[in-house]
């Protein structure tokens, strides 16, 4: 589903990514984990298309299609999607209007007919009872006024409207209480199928305590340093990213 | 091509002459107590003539192209479309529409208010001799001070005259509409409204100035309305105009005693626009809201001049200015606050924020704060920006394309002045009215 070989990407001449070489499968679930600055988000960023970074080498297939060449709008509609770190306000434009600008363009560009008020409304409502979605929040300003914990279940509710093929979650675990990051996790999990995929970006392990993966990889310094199973996440809880990047280090030095 | 004015020798011949002729369709009219008025009020506006750039309130908006142009008066009001102003109408019962300044009773509606509440139009009572807003009728739009009023009160023949009487509470929104018809030469219109509020009197105005077809035509608009002791008006004023207009508004109100007045000024169309709001908190605990959403697009040049002036204690104002400008247009905000020596614990906040859409549109925005009270509290801000980077990627992000994701963030950016709109039904017309512009203005 998604083949990243070789991926580096700048800011503003600053090399953040540098070398990503990854590969994911429908029906798993990924999880990156790296300490700060390692460059996970941007690798988030860089995905869904965010163009203040510059890819500067590599390819990105996604269902053997060139990422790399599409408009953030394209890899939506083409099945990506991005729950975002720090979810953006946008006050005077309510979650549902929001919802079905972004669902009808997405039908529209798969060629499938918009939906109307009240076949969307249906929609919506069975999404939010199946994600405990406080409906009250529906009629809102996107994310405006939202708790933390508010906002990551708004990305996670929009995930379940749109059904991408592919999620990147990007710390979307951060700063939840453990009942906010039980009903996110439980939202996650009732989405997972045999035909989409997961890549979880995090900075912590507890979430892969409710969102079990197929792999983890650690990412340090723009490279993944080590790949392993989900037991990697629970050795790397207990050493510390330190721990890693000692080990990294002295390979290099090695 | 008609002849252009060039001086003001030739600006005087033009409108004298206008104003003979203007006499002689009067009629039996000219003979009325108010005739005198007019007079003095063309002598006024043919001595100072239209301002120019070199008056500091008229820096940044040069009349050169009103001033320059032979505008016929109207004789006889055009043919308007039907359903041309079905889109601007609330539902209610009262409705006034002016057709080139004519009152239409065929386009317009009105109930009696056990004869209480008068919504008329002026010429029915004005030739009367000690009509009843004879008090009020070029009182406070000052023929000395302001060239558009002297121009206005010269030619002074009809308007919109609402007068709510004490105690009254009009549940109905009031609905003026001034609509100018479609002519092969230039004309000009004096939309005029009188509003006199009695005492603990409360109610709605929406008043509403648009056009038709590819004329040119300048809509010189003079409103003064007269709030009493404890009465609450909120006033939603729509412009959208023809792209080949200009229009220049000053609006006078003079509040008393603990009234409130909101005023939701929408500026969405026209070639040139110059409004002028003036706000005399003239009574103690009075307040006054004046929010505004301007949109230029294409050539457009929009001006909004706004005062307030505190001049008794413990009145507050609070405004929010906020402009949208894309393609080559211009805007202008000024915003000036009086607070008089007596005016203590006055405490007025102004914001102007604007979006900028494209490189070569503008805006100059001005606080002008005048204080000479010890006590007070003033607040002023302005912002220019443009569309958030981050907000534009989120869209995107969900598959929604640039164009649609840019006129989302344009709508969003404006809603909160829809929001303040406290009746739903008026609200959701101009929300259509808005959201139309928004989409014409994209494509």
């Amino acid at each position: 589903m998604l083949d990243i070989r070789n991926l580096h990407a700048s800011i503003e001449g600053t090399e953040i990514l540098r070398g990503i070489n990854l590969k994911l499968n429908a029906g798993e679930v990924h999880a990156i984990m790296g300490p700060n600055g390692s460059g996970k988000s941007t690798l988030a960023q860089v995905l869904a298309g965010r163009d203040s970074y510059t890819v500067t080498e590599g390819s990105v297939l996604f269902e053997g299609k060139d990422l790399l060449s599409m408009k953030p709008e394209e890899r939506a509609c083409e099945g990506l999607f991005l729950a975002f770190q720090y979810p953006i306000e946008i006050p005077g434009i309510s979650n549902t209007y929001f919802l079905k600008a972004a669902l009808n363009a997405i039908r529209k560009y798969k060629g499938l007919d918009e939906l109307d008020a009240m076949e969307f409304l249906k929609l919506v409502k069975e999404r939010a009872t199946l994600m405990a979605m406080d409906e009250s929040l529906l009629s809102r300003p996107v994310n405006q006024g939202f708790s933390g914990g508010e906002k990551k279940r708004n990305e996670i509710f929009q995930m379940a409207i749109l059904e991408p093929t592919l999620a990147i979650l990007d710390e979307t675990d951060s700063g939840l209480d453990i009942d906010a990051l039980r009903t996110v996790a439980d939202g996650v999990n009732k989405l997972r199928r045999e035909d989409n995929a997961i890549l979880l970006v995090t900075h912590y392990q507890r979430l892969l305590n409710y969102i079990v993966p197929d792999a983890v990889h650690v990412l340090v310094d723009g490279k993944i340093v080590r790949s392993g199973g989900k037991e990697l996440a629970l050795e790397l809880e207990d050493k510390g990213y330190e721990w890693v990047r000692e080990q990294t280090e002295q390979v290099i030095e090695g | 091509m008609p002849d252009k004015i060039n001086s003001l020798e030739q600006l005087r011949s033009w409108y004298l002459g206008a104003f003979e002729d203007f006499e002689k369709s009067l009629n039996g009219q000219s003979s009325d107590a108010f005739h005198a008025r007019r007079k003095t009020a063309i002598q006024h506006f043919v001595t100072t003539g239209f301002p120019t750039t070199k008056n500091e309130d008229w820096k940044y908006t040069d009349l050169a192209s009103v001033a320059s142009t032979q505008f016929l008066p109207v004789v006889k009001p055009g043919h308007i479309p039907a359903g041309r102003i079905d889109p601007y109408l609330v539902e209610g019962q009262n409705i006034l529409v002016f057709v080139d300044g004519y009152y239409t009773p065929a386009l317009s509606k009105r109930l009696p208010h056990g004869n209480q509440v008068l919504v008329e139009n002026l010429s029915a009572s004005m030739h009367e001799r000690d009509f009843p807003s004879e008090k009020y009728l070029a009182q406070y739009a000052s023929v000395e001070k302001n060239s558009f009023a002297a121009l206005s009160t010269a030619f002074l023949r009809d308007g919109a005259l609402i007068s709510v009487p004490d105690n009254t509470v009009v549940e109905d929104p009031l609905q003026i509409i001034f609509c100018s018809s479609e002519r092969a030469e230039p004309y000009i219109v004096h939309p005029r409204i009188l509003v006199v509020a009695g005492k603990n009197s409360q109610f709605r105005l929406i008043e509403t100035h648009i056009g038709c077809g590819e004329g040119v035509y300048f809509s010189n608009a003079i409103a003064e309305i007269v709030l009493g002791e404890n009465s609450i008006l909120e006033h939603e004023r729509v412009q959208d105009e023809t792209h080949r207009a200009s229009h220049i508004s000053t609006t006078y109100v003079h509040q008393s005693r603990a009234s409130g007045y909101t005023s939701h000024n929408f500026t969405l169309g026209g070639s040139l626009t110059r409004n002028d709001i003036v706000v005399e908190l003239d009574g103690e605990g009075g307040e006054a809201t004046l929010n505004g959403l301007y949109l230029g697009t294409g050539n457009r040049h929009v001006d909004n001049h706004t005062v307030i002036d505190h001049v008794r204690p413990h009145c507050s104002s609070h405004e929010l200015y906020k402009g949208i400008l894309a393609g080559r247009s211009r805007g202008v905000f000024n915003g000036k606050i009086v607070v008089r020596k007596d005016a203590q614990k006055t405490d007025a906040k102004q914001t102007n924020k604007n979006l900028i859409l494209s490189d070569e549109a503008s805006i100059d925005t001005k606080p002008q704060l005048e204080i000479f009270a010890n006590d007070v509290k003033c607040t002023h801000g302005a912002t220019v920006g443009q569309l958030d980077d981050e907000a534009m990627f989120y869209l995107r992000s969900r598959g929604i394309p640039v164009d649609e994701s840019k006129n989302i963030l344009v709508y969003a950016f404006a809603s909160d002045l829809l929001d303040r709109i406290s009746d739903e039904p008026i609200r959701d017309k101009i929300r259509e009215v808005l959201t139309r512009k928004l989409d014409s203005a994209r494509k």
